[in-house]
């Protein structure tokens, strides 16, 4: 084991020396004449729990059958530790993959499912039960070995094909929407799941997900992606706290977005002229404006207060009336309508029953926030 | 169970009728003590008997399940192959051309197919026999097979395949080790299909076979022609016994195999 300091912070995107298990180099895949990606650069590291994350039909699953080998890029070029692998056909690559449609073979039962890439590699018959014996064990699966694909749960047809992607322990694994098909709980077990499972075994995983809470969930780096081309690569943190565009910080999570035009007040201070009639806000923000440009606010709803009086010295405060309530819980989110129409979401945490609530339904209400709860975005 | 009104009656009992009757009556007088086919002079089973002692029926019979079973052999392999190239091959030049030309014989006239085997094989300087039968019945069986693969492969899902790749299989060992376990009771039937095709070949064998092979439809047919006689009818009534048995076995068992693997194959892909 490495020292104490490295082993806790893993942040080898950060490192200048490191060196990537994966590079994508401006590669462009086409069909025909329609572009699913579009002159894409990423470096993937080892260890790294990498989530491609992006509306349907972004190019995700084009990405990974680059990497498996079922596709080949148009332009660029793929480089697997250093190496290109352009020309090695995908039973020679030292990849998995977990198929979206999971591509168990009916005619084989479980044990067999998950040793067929083993006996492919010409294995020692006692190192190879003693492999399927492991992976049966690491996805709880004992009991099933000798069942036929068709006589599982789907759950369970999942962990079989997370298993045989396993047993050959690729240096990469890539997994395309595998927890698409469970049930809210039993995602959420198998996504901790799947973060002990790459722990302990030190792979790469790639994984495909239309689910930004599953992306920041297991995620190392998440990268956002829209129509074939990376929108922000970054930590979930910072994907969530520092969207670098309007399109990301919608897409991950709940969002209030204010439109208006900046002035500068201090060094990184700014106030936001947004609308007629209303007091200008006030943002700070590391990337710097135009005087008159315009700009969007981005805030989260959890990150705006909702009282009943104003609020005294806060750095935004907006007066409305509650026009709806989402009650989901352990969390509600109030939807405050201003005077000039704009909607602003407001989220609290649930500490009272519900019918000790303060707020219902036409209540003149005080929105109001700090000067660094939100993000200024250009664009 | 909804009941017939009598004019499905009627028209189902006129149908069957029209589609037996014939073949009732030749098994009927299969068991006809007299010589004369169309006399009914009692039971008797001594026609059977007397086919027995028929060295020449006995070797035509032989020469027919050797064809058979050579020919539909080769033309699965054949067909097989072709089926898998027409539908995972991808978009080759002239794939179009390709499939097309491969239903071609389905609907060419058979007298047409005999007639240019003849030609190619007189072209080769090939004697005609066993061997000419086989290629002829190769030639025409093989695109029924691969008629009835392809439907299969269609609705073959390919990530089966790919996961073979992905899991270190060449092209080759994925074709052996899951797509075709997987199809292979399409096989079957396109083996079956291609064996009694060709148990009931006469045209296209006529053309092809020799002085020194002769299958049992070109016997039964050059036999009657000299007069009918019981013994013919009792052959027939033997050929008939063999082609319904194989015929309901294999469509039961296929079918069922089929299936069965459609259901674990839905069932173990997901619904997304
Ligand atoms: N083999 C193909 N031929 C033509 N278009 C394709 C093919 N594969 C994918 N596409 C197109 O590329 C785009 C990206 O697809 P995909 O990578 O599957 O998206 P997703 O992000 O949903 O996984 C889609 O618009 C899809 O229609
Ligand atoms: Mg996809």
């Amino acid at each position: 084991m490495g020292d104490i300091v490295s082993s806790t912070v893993f942040e080898p995107w950060e490192d200048a020396r490191a060196e990537p298990l994966i590079r994508f180099r401006n590669v462009t895949k086409r069909f025909g004449s329609f572009t699913a990606i579009d002159n894409l650069t990423l470096d993937i590291y080892e260890k790294e729990f990498f989530a491609l994350l992006g509306p349907s039909g972004c190019g995700k699953t084009t990405m990974m059958r680059m990497l498996a080998g079922f596709e080949h890029p148009t332009e660029g070029s793929i480089e697997l530790a250093g190496r290109d692998i352009a020309n090695v056909p995908p039973n020679k690559r030292a990849v998995n993959m977990m198929f979206q449609s999971y591509a168990l073979f009916p005619h084989l039962n479980i044990w067999d499912n998950i040793a067929f890439g083993l006996r492919r590699d010409k294995l020692p018959k006692l190192d190879l039960e003693a492999r399927v014996e492991e992976m049966l064990k690491l996805t709880r699966l004992e009991k099933f070995a000798t069942r036929k694909p068709h006589q599982i749960s789907g759950g369970q047809r999942q962990r079989v094909a997370l298993a045989r992607s396993l047993a050959k322990a690729p240096k990469l694994l890539l997994l395309d929407e595998p927890l698409g098909a469970l049930d809210k709980k039993l995602r959420q077990d198998t996504q901790f799941e799947l973060m002990d499972i790459q722990e302990k075994t030190g792979t790469t995983f790639v994984i495909v997900t239309h689910d930004q809470e599953e992306a920041m969930t297991v995620a190392s780096r998440v990268a956002v992606m829209d129509e074939g081309r990376l929108i922000q690569v970054a930590t979930p943190d910072r994907i969530y706290e520092n969207p670098e565009s309007v399109y990301v910080a919608d897409f991950i999570g709940d969002v209030n977005i204010i439109q208006g035009r900046t002035s500068a007040v201090g060094d990184d201070t700014y106030s936001i002229e947004w609308a007629e009639g209303q007091r200008q806000l006030n943002a700070t923000s590391a990337t710097s404006f135009d005087n008159g440009q315009t700009c969007h606010l981005a805030i989260r709803p959890e990150k705006v207060t909702i009282t009943s009086d104003r609020p005294e010295d806060a750095d935004n405060a907006v007066q409305g009336r509650v026009h709806d309530i989402a009650y989901l819980g352990n969390l509600s989110t109030y939807y405050v309508e201003l005077p000039n129409g704009t909607i602003i979401k407001a989220q609290t945490a649930n500490t009272r029953r519900i019918s000790r609530r303060s707020f219902t339904w036409e209540d003149p209400v005080w929105l109001s926030w700090t000067a660094t709860a939100g993000v200024l975005l250009a664009n | 169970m909804t009941r017939l009104s009598w004019f499905n009656v009627v028209s189902l009992t006129l149908g069957f009728a029209f589609l037996y009757i014939p073949m009732l009556i030749l098994i009927i007088f299969s068991f006809n003590e007299s010589k004369l086919v169309t006399v009914w002079a009692g039971f008797s089973t001594k026609w059977y008997g007397e086919l027995m002692q028929n060295e020449a029926f006995l070797n035509a019979a032989w020469v027919t399940v050797k064809v058979a079973v050579m020919s539909s052999t080769l033309a699965t392999v054949l067909g097989t192959m072709a089926a898998y190239v027409m539908v995972r091959g991808g978009r080759f030049m002239g794939r179009t051309l390709f499939s097309g030309m491969i239903y071609a014989p389905l609907v060419m006239p058979e007298v047409i197919t005999g007639l240019s085997l003849l030609l190619l094989f007189i072209g080769i300087g090939l004697d005609r026999g066993v061997l000419t039968i086989v290629l002829a019945h190769t030639t025409f069986s093989m695109c029924y097979v691969s008629v009835v693969v392809s439907s299969r492969l269609v609705t073959f899902d390919r990530s089966l395949e790919e996961a073979a790749l992905d899991l270190g299989c060449s092209p080759s060992e994925a074709f052996r080790l899951v797509t075709l376990p997987i199809i292979a009771p399409a096989v079957i039937s396109g083996w079956l299909l291609a064996f009694t095709l060709s148990l009931d070949d006469l045209v296209i064998a006529s053309f092809a076979s020799g002085p020194s092979a002769t299958t049992l439809p070109i016997k039964i047919f050059s036999a009657v022609r000299l007069g009918v006689s019981p013994e013919i009818n009792a052959l027939s009534t033997l050929m008939i016994a063999v082609v319904t048995v194989g015929v309901i076995t294999a469509s039961l068992v296929s079918k069922r195999a089929m299936v069965r693997q459609k259901q674990e194959e839905q069932a173990a892909a997901r619904v997304t």
